[in-house]
């Protein structure tokens, strides 16, 4: 029955509250442990699509009497047109459509950072939408960007309300009462998601309506954003995504050139295509924004955290969102006495976008690393400081969890851990080996409203329909997987049908680690509707009661032997079909659903160059029941080399005079290669969470990239005594860090030798 | 006009100069199993074989390969590195998934069992973002089945 209930709904770490329409979630979970088909191994269904290279991405799409586009862009930081030559741009060879900033909303005569869309060019071909750029012969009068994130505290330029301030307990009183304090300041980088299908977009009118191939990881946001901003009714848009090049959270909205070929589109009544080149997607497609934290711990001489405090600087850009940088250190913890105060600042710098567990990556490599740093100090084990600090509750409205096996992960952690004395034990010349660990919290509980239909035909295979994106992550196998599951029937008898705004009903953004826990119980829903009907027929078809007959390996079978091919009674359909519904019923009321886990690196590094490598990474995380083990590690691994990048080699760097971005290409900006992956093992615990759906099941996308900047830090401490400020840790930011901790043993020696 | 086997079937374009290889398979021909992902020879997605030797599609003029035998991605569709790819889940957006097996049969066709080094040697012009790494290195190690 459809419910309505007034609910937070959370993605990526934001809450707001609101009515939804909800459907009880009525089926009992499974059982724990690896089943039929859910919790196992199982290849991607569209694998060799993708490997053969048949997957249709937008990027492929070529609709006949295509039109191409180039946007103008600003390279300054902050400026205003002066004059701009739209007509020479309409006579150059090829040009259909030119759109100046007086013309589309998303175009702007006063750039605020480099990259902001001024004006734009269709064309019979992307090189002549190109060249006719130049002729519009920009003139622009340049003003003065702010560009340094401190300067725009001191200014209270903000991209939200101002300052978001948060206390527990009494904070100054517990830091000054504590037996020990440790103060640092840390920095984190801008970096960017550089997914290799940049954004784009091809835009269609057919009719009264717009269909838009997008590359995109929320088709029915797409709907929805492009229905307000062209004034429509939302289902006189379209939005087709079947294959997607990566997106890690920046591909959630229609950006500016969804409008802009849209508008184009509209103008010269051809299909327009508007696909970033590799240097805009440098600059003008979000990032994860650069931090500067100034964080403090207190605690008693037993190791007990009494204070944990900080100021967070998210230099955003030009606009964007301020994302919970100082999450973890209100969640992480039990600690009485907590302050944060998080500044989300607006600068000319282009604008942030989510980016994998965006703010938490970051806050974690600070709070991770002052914890060690804590540890250190107290000359406590930094596995023992974490376990006496351990959260049974939520500490910020003192929910229960509904489900929280961190304590397993730390014992799991155990025996990579106890080697700490080995691995030092390497050191070899200027080599020193070293281990760190870092725990890990963030969201990823998804949520309803989401939906999904099964059809069954004549021949017992099954259709799950539903307009979701699969963005890489194998969410339409872990679909196949729950529905094969729930039917009885073999995977290969399921296919998936999606990526379709028309065909299919609402589905839930793939973003803040919610495809599977959001998609997957209303999947199974629909696999229960339709096999109810099944068991319906058969019962009749056989003369028995439906409560003793079940499907299972492509059989109905009976409590008292019977056993028929379900096609045997799928064929009486002919070709009239089952037809299942299925909707994620709500969250569990009253708990905070998160996911937890920790990581151990293993570095080696050479102190005479700054080298730093990273030998293995242990990854433990409780996500709850994991459908699909092999893509499960497929995504542990990639965000752990998505962090091994964000930890050491990737930095957008910018001119600090003009704000110009200088790394605009794969070989300026430094992605890790094949080449720069250490040893990666996966370990997740695979309890479902018994208050969550009929599934139990979290997501998984984000956790694995979250605590890995600070396990490796904390390693590179524990080999060589220097302590990372500040990322990405170059040979730079390595010798900095030796040379301070030289000169920290200097000092201590010299006042050692004084108190002798 | 250049003149090019690809795949084992010739092919005359008329293609302007200053076409690439790669926008000639993919807009003249329709082969878009190459992709483009940065169009200036940085991050491998593009690759092709030219004679046998992995190629850069996008920044190779198609009349510089007057004469060649190009395979692509297509010309693959039944080779073992496709399962083995599916089989060790070498696969996660798939946009670089065509460069990588076209890389990594040159490879095998040069070095039937190639060692770790090998695999990071020849394969590390091949950018994945999803991070792919580990599994695309099982798969060509196991190539073979």
């Amino acid at each position: 029955m459809a419910r309505l209930i007034r609910t937070e709904k959370e993605v990526e770490g934001r809450y707001t509250e609101q009515w939804i329409v909800v459907e009880e979630d009525a089926l009992d979970q499974w059982p724990e442990g690896p089943l039929t088909h859910v919790g196992r191994d199982v290849p991607r269904i569209d694998g060799a699509q993708r490997a053969r290279g048949q997957a249709p991405f937008t990027a492929d799409l070529q609709l006949p009497g295509m039109l191409h586009t180039a946007v103008l862009r600003s390279p300054y930081a902050r400026a205003r047109v002066k004059s701009l030559n739209l007509d020479a741009a309409r006579s150059q060879p090829g040009v259909r459509g030119v759109l100046g900033p007086q013309e589309l909303e998303q175009l702007t005569d006063e750039p605020g950072y480099v990259g902001h869309a001024v004006a734009a060019v269709a064309a019979e071909t992307f090189g002549e939408a190109q060249a006719a750029l130049d002729a519009l012969a920009p003139e622009w009068e340049e003003l003065e960007p702010l560009l340094d994130p401190e300067e725009g505290v001191r200014r209270s330029s903000w991209v939200n309300d101002g300052p978001e301030t948060y206390e527990r307990g009494d904070f100054d009183r517990a830091v000054a009462q504590a037996d020990v304090v440790v103060e640092a300041e840390y920095r984190t980088q801008v970096v960017l998601h550089n997914s290799l299908e940049t954004h784009q977009a091809v835009c269609h009118w057919e009719e009264d309506g717009i269909t838009i191939y997008i590359s995109t990881q929320y088709i029915w946001g797409i709907r929805d954003a492009m229905a307000q901003r062209l004034d429509l009714p939302p289902d006189k848009v379209r939005v087709v995504c079947h294959a997607m090049g990566g997106g890690f959270g920046a591909k959630n909205g229609p950006g500016d050139y969804t409008s802009i070929a849209a508008e184009l589109a509209q103008r010269t009544g051809r299909p327009v295509k508007c696909a970033l080149t590799r240097r805009e997607e440098n600059i003008a497609t979000g990032n994860r924004n650069a931090t500067i934290q100034r964080l403090t711990a207190a605690a008693t001489a037993d190791g007990t955290l009494t204070a944990l405090g900080g100021e967070f600087i998210n230099a955003v850009g030009f606009a964007g969102w301020s994302p919970s940088t100082e999450g973890p250190m209100q969640m992480l913890y039990s600690c009485e006495n907590v302050r944060t105060t998080q500044y989300g600042v607006k600068l000319n710098m282009p604008p942030n976008a989510a980016f994998r567990a965006p703010g938490f990556v970051e806050g974690t490599f600070g709070l991770e690393c002052l914890l060690d740093e804590l540890a250190a100090k107290l000359d406590v084990d930094p596995l023992e400081l974490r376990r006496r600090n351990y959260a049974d509750s939520d500490r910020i409205d003192d929910r229960p969890f509904s489900s929280k096996n961190l304590a397993e992960c730390y014992r799991r952690a155990e025996p990579h851990w106890a080697k700490r004395d080995e691995i030092r034990a390497r050191a070899d010349g200027p080599w020193k080996h070293g281990i760190g660990l870092a725990s890990q919290i963030w969201y990823g509980g998804g949520g309803p409203p989401s939906y999904a239909w099964i059809r069954v035909g004549g021949d017992g295979r099954a259709q799950v329909v539903t307009a979701m994106q699969d963005i890489g992550t194998g969410t339409r196998t872990a679909m196949a997987q729950i529905a094969a599951e729930e039917l009885g029937i073999p995977v290969e008898h399921v296919q998936v049908s999606l990526g379709d705004s028309a065909r299919g009903p609402y589905a839930a953004i793939s973003a803040g680690s919610s495809t599977v826990p959001s998609m997957g119980p209303a999947v199974r829903a629909a696999a229960a509707d339709a096999k109810r009907q099944l068991i319906e027929i058969a019962a009749q078809r056989h003369h028995v009661e439906e409560r003793v007959l079940d499907i299972k390996d492509g059989a109905i079978v009976s409590a008292d032997g019977g056993s028929w091919p379900l096609t045997e009674i799928t064929g009486l359909l002919e070709d009239g079909q089952i037809l299942g519904k299925g909707a994620r019923g709500p969250n569990p009321t009253g708990m905070r659903v998160l996911t937890f886990g920790v990581q151990v690196a293993e570095v080696a590094v050479d102190t005479g160059t700054g080298e730093v490598r990273v030998d293995k990474v242990v990854a433990i995380h409780d996500v709850g029941r994991v459908i699909n083990t092999l893509g499960a590690s497929s995504q542990v691994e990639g965000g752990i080399i998505q962090g091994i990048g964000h930890t050491l080699s990737e930095e957008r760097i910018t001119d600090p005079h003009t704000g110009a971005p200088l790394t605009r290409t794969l070989d300026a900006y430094k992605m890790p290669t094949i080449a720069d992956v250490p040893e990666i093992v996966t370990d997740l615990v695979d309890v479902p969470d018994p208050h969550l759906t009929n599934l139990g099941s979290k997501g998984l996308g984000e956790p694995p990239i979250v605590p890995t900047a600070a396990a490796i830090a904390n390693a590179i401490r524990d080999a060589t005594g220097a302590d990372i400020r500040s990322l990405p840790i170059t040979r730079e930011e390595m010798l900095r860090a030796l040379r301070e901790a030289e000169e920290r043993a200097k000092e201590r020696d010299k006042v050692a030798a004084g108190s002798a | 006009m250049p003149d090019l086997t690809i795949n084992g079937e010739r092919h005359e374009v008329d293609a302007p100069v200053g076409r690439s290889l790669a926008q000639t398979l993919r807009e003249t021909l329709g082969l878009t199993g190459t992709k483009v992902a940065c169009n200036e020879g940085h991050c491998g997605a593009c690759t092709v074989l030219v004679n046998g030797v992995p190629t850069l599609s996008c920044i190779t003029l198609v009349h510089t390969v007057d004469g060649a035998e190009i395979t692509t991605i297509e010309g693959l569709r039944d080779h073992p590195l496709v399962d083995a790819f599916v089989r060790a889940d070498a696969v996660q957006c798939g946009f670089c998934t065509p460069g990588q097996i076209v890389s990594a049969s040159a490879l095998v066709a040069a070095s039937p069992s190639p060692d770790r080094d090998e695999i990071r040697h020849a394969m590390s012009g091949n950018l994945c973002r999803c991070g792919t790494y580990p599994k695309i290195e099982e798969a060509i190690a196991n190539w073979q089945g």
